[in-house]
């Protein structure tokens, strides 16, 4: 009880944060907004279900009555059209999908390293990010032939209509899978992954894609500047559909790591002490595994690769919250997102826009050595 | 992947057909009863906590256990001794479900574990292992909470039950003092007192302990083993490997000897730890005394020595002359001791060892009877050892008469070795070795 009380506590006023970056955030550009302005722009974007619509949908024997949401907003602050238009449809997209994303790959690198028992291990580990680097990459190529292949009977002959971004997030959400459930299937014999030998599997798949991401970009041309800007990690340009894709995909994998936070805790003593103390061990790391791979797919397909905030957030709440995974990973997500949120205002505050997985690598890499100059890493 | 499917079918009808017992080396009454079928062998199994049958587990070609039977029951505090490698940790794997068995069976409370899941099996039996691979810094309390993770649903928080089971193992353990320290700013000794706490929230019929005195001071292993000891006399059932035989010997209701993977002898350990017991397992001489403390056998032992036995007779009294015969008994030669004072503890140490003893009652003087007596045994001796005595500066406890009683003796002797008090034992071995050395 005590422990669910500190875990609400500290994630209350890390959501806290979060928020008041977001909004403090999105006051921020070329154009002032103040605080207040935006944090009424955004209750006044905020709806809430308003009515229930029965209605019939389509007709023939299998027409069912759908069911359709009205929605309102609650709120009708006067604010600046302009300024409305800016935080609404330019700056509160891709400072969610910060959100999100940070949010995500904090939790997967909580998860990771504890899964790991190691203070290096980070969400790429078991190959996510260079998978969907590949998956990515290749559809920045040849979008032309990876498009077309969507449209293969095998895949019903559908015409989806891909356009190019969701083509890029697309491919690299199947990459980072497809890659990490190789060096799932490398480490797995008889039912059983040693962590060691997941973690050699996770370097050498990393080292084979990154010589095909080498080789890709070789082949590049024209387009090497926008596989370079996607390796590094870029949020400008998000759209409204990926950050509800992203809202959809990353809560629930997040609460399904909570409800084994607990068993992560006991993992950490080791896998035998584990089982003996009832863990179903192999079955508790395939959930672990599956459920980090996805959050990370989910972060990186649209943000591409962002590095240091799987990393470093993680073990940056280690230090203040205590090693316990059921309060550590609320409270790493929550200032994930909110890192995340932060490093991309400060990459696009400047002059010249940055991607923000220089800004995040910027800031965490000096931070990383004082950390290791001043605390005991090691020992986490 | 075949050859694991070969070796279970061959193991399965073996055990069913009645072979069983054939490659067991003790003659234990639990496993006489076994040559049944699996419905027979599981009631002869039901009354204990733990049991294993035809167990044997390998890791890859090399079998570290091999057919091991033995029933832990309630109030049963059981004991496993042998060398490094004998197989000692395997089987306490085996029994909580960490190494799967290549054959044969392990049964707890009278259920199969394989047919229990990691949750069910980790309600019977707790287990202190060696060693936490525990490297964050958890508080001690939040490792001891740990415990109660076979008791918690997914989605309970730990309720006053869970609060009061950790209370109580913690102090049982003797851990509150530091239960706000990080487990990684603890000794080894109070690591281990840890997991004994861990393991007593968890509140089991059953404990598994690996080595659980090995990192502990004299006072915390005492008292830890008097805490297991609590345990059983309360109805719990224990197994212990231990490799301190004292210890074993000390607490352990029964002790199972193990070398290269298979049982040497199992039995209470007055019956079981002998000389020959302890010095086949271990390839070493032993001898066998009393803790004259605890009054339970004390064992000694030395490196192997490889001499040929013979009869030796023993002159000497006193401290140095009981580490004589402890070593040439340890040894394997055949040993008679006189004449010495009764309750020496040289007299006490030669009927350990099973050898023939002349006493006289202390201060009384030597009679001619036992002078005769222990001319007897002299003459008929390979050789007559003379311990310090006839060292004339040596500083001896026996009556004035005892170096003529001495001399007359040795007298007797077709060969005399002579060895100092403080003689070596390999000294004293190659001395009595070598004809030519008198």
């Amino acid at each position: 009880m005590r422990v669910r009380r500190r875990a609400t506590a500290w994630s209350t006023v890390l959501a806290g944060v979060l928020a008041t970056v977001v909004v403090v955030s999105a006051g921020i550009g070329p154009v002032r907004i103040p605080p207040v302005e935006v944090a009424k722009i955004v209750l006044n974007a905020a709806v809430v279900p308003a009515g229930v619509e029965v209605a019939s949908t389509g007709a023939g024997p299998l027409a069912l009555p759908g069911i359709d949401l009205t929605y309102r907003s609650p709120f009708a602050f006067p604010v600046d059209d302009v300024h409305e238009r800016i935080v609404v449809l330019v700056r509160l997209p891709r400072i969610l999908l910060a959100a999100l994303v940070g949010f995500a790959l904090a939790a997967a690198g909580t998860v990771m390293q504890g899964f790991f028992r190691n203070p290096m291990a980070d969400p790429s580990i078991i190959g996510v990010s260079s998978g969907a680097a590949v998956g990515a990459v290749a559809f920045i190529v040849f979008p032309a032939a990876l498009s077309a292949t969507l449209t293969l009977p095998v895949f019903g002959g559908v015409d989806v209509g891909l356009s190019y971004g969701t083509g890029v997030s697309l491919f690299a959400f199947v990459g980072a899978l497809i890659a990490a459930f190789g060096v799932y299937a490398i480490a797995t014999r008889h039912g059983r992954t040693p962590v060691a030998t997941l973690l050699l599997a996770g370097v050498a798949v990393q080292t084979f894609l990154g010589a095909v991401i080498s080789y890709l970009q070789l082949q590049a041309g024209e387009s090497l500047r926008r596989i370079v800007a996607w390796l590094m990690g870029h949020l400008s340009g998000a759209a409204w559909s990926e950050v509800a894709v992203t809202a959809v995909v990353v809560p629930p994998l997040f609460f399904l790591l909570l409800v084994y936070a607990r068993d992560l805790n006991v993992l950490l003593l080791g896998e035998e002490e584990a089982h003996g103390l009832g863990i179903n061990v192999e079955r508790t790391k395939r959930v672990l595994l599956a459920a980090s791979a996805l959050i990370t797919a989910a972060g990186v397909a649209f943000a591409g690769i962002i590095g240091f905030v799987g990393l470093i957030v993680p073990h940056i709440l280690r230090l203040v919250v205590g090693p316990d995974h059921r309060v550590l990973l609320p409270t790493a997500a929550f200032s994930g997102g909110a890192f995340l949120v932060a490093a991309d205002t400060v990459a696009r505050a400047g002059a010249t826009e940055l991607p923000v997985g220089i800004v995040t690598a910027a800031v965490g890499a000096p931070f990383f050595i004082y950390l290791l100059m001043n605390r005991e890493v090691h020992e986490l | 992947m075949s050859d694991d499917d070969a070796t279970d079918a061959a193991a399965d009808p073996s055990t069913e057909g009645g072979g069983v017992g054939a490659d067991v080396d003790t003659a234990d009454a639990d496993v006489d009863a076994t040559n049944a079928d699996t419905d027979a062998a599981g009631a002869n199994t039901a009354d204990s906590l733990i049991a294993t049958r035809e167990l044997s587990v390998s890791f890859g070609d090399l079998e570290v256990v091999s057919g091991v039977e033995m029933t832990v029951d309630r109030g049963e505090f059981v004991g496993l001794v042998g060398p490094n490698g004998a197989g000692k940790t395997t089987i306490l794997r085996a029994i909580t479900g960490t190494v799967d068995a290549d054959a044969g069976r392990v049964w707890l409370d009278g259920d199969r574990l394989s047919g229990l899941s990691a949750r069910e099996a980790s309600r019977r039996v707790a287990s202190v292992p060696q060693e936490t691979g525990l490297s964050f810094d958890f508080r001690v309390r939040h490792v001891v909470e740990m415990g109660r993770t076979p008791h918690l649903g997914r989605f309970d928080g730990h309720d006053a039950t869970d609060a009061a089971a950790v209370d109580d193992a913690m102090a049982a353990a003797g851990v509150e003092r530091f239960a706000d320290r990080s487990i990684t700013a603890v000794s080894g000794g109070e690591r281990q007192r840890v997991l004994l706490a861990r393991a007593l929230a968890q509140e089991t019929p059953a404990l598994v302990l690996d080595e659980p005195t090995a990192s502990l001071d004299v006072n915390h292993a005492v008292t830890t083993m008097e805490l297991v000891r609590d345990l059983v006399d309360d109805g719990r059932a224990a197994i212990a490997a231990i490799h301190d035989l004292d210890m074993a010997a000390r607490y352990c209701d029964r002790v199972v000897v193990l070398a290269g993977g298979r049982v040497r002898a199992a039995g209470p350990p007055e019956t079981v730890l002998d000389a020959a017991a302890v010095g086949e397992a271990f390839d070493a001489e032993a001898f066998v005394g009393r803790n004259p403390a605890t009054n339970s056998p004390a064992i000694t032992s030395f490196p192997r020595s490889e001499t040929a036995s013979r009869r030796l007779h023993v002159v000497g009294t006193g401290p140095d002359t009981a580490s004589v015969v402890a070593r040439l008994a340890a040894a394997g030669h055949e040993l008679s001791l006189g004449v010495v004072p009764e309750g020496d503890v040289a007299a006490v140490a030669a009927a350990d060892a099973g050898a023939t003893v002349v006493t006289v009652p202390a201060f009384a003087g030597v009679d001619a009877a036992a002078r005769a007596a222990a001319r007897d045994l002299a003459a008929a001796a390979d050789a007559t050892v003379v311990v310090g005595g006839a060292d004339p500066t040596a500083d001896s406890p026996t009556p004035d008469d005892s170096a003529a009683v001495a001399a007359d003796v040795v007298d007797a002797a077709a060969r005399v070795i002579r060895v100092p008090g403080d003689t070596d034992g390999e000294d004293l071995l190659a001395a009595v070795a070598d004809p030519s050395s008198t």
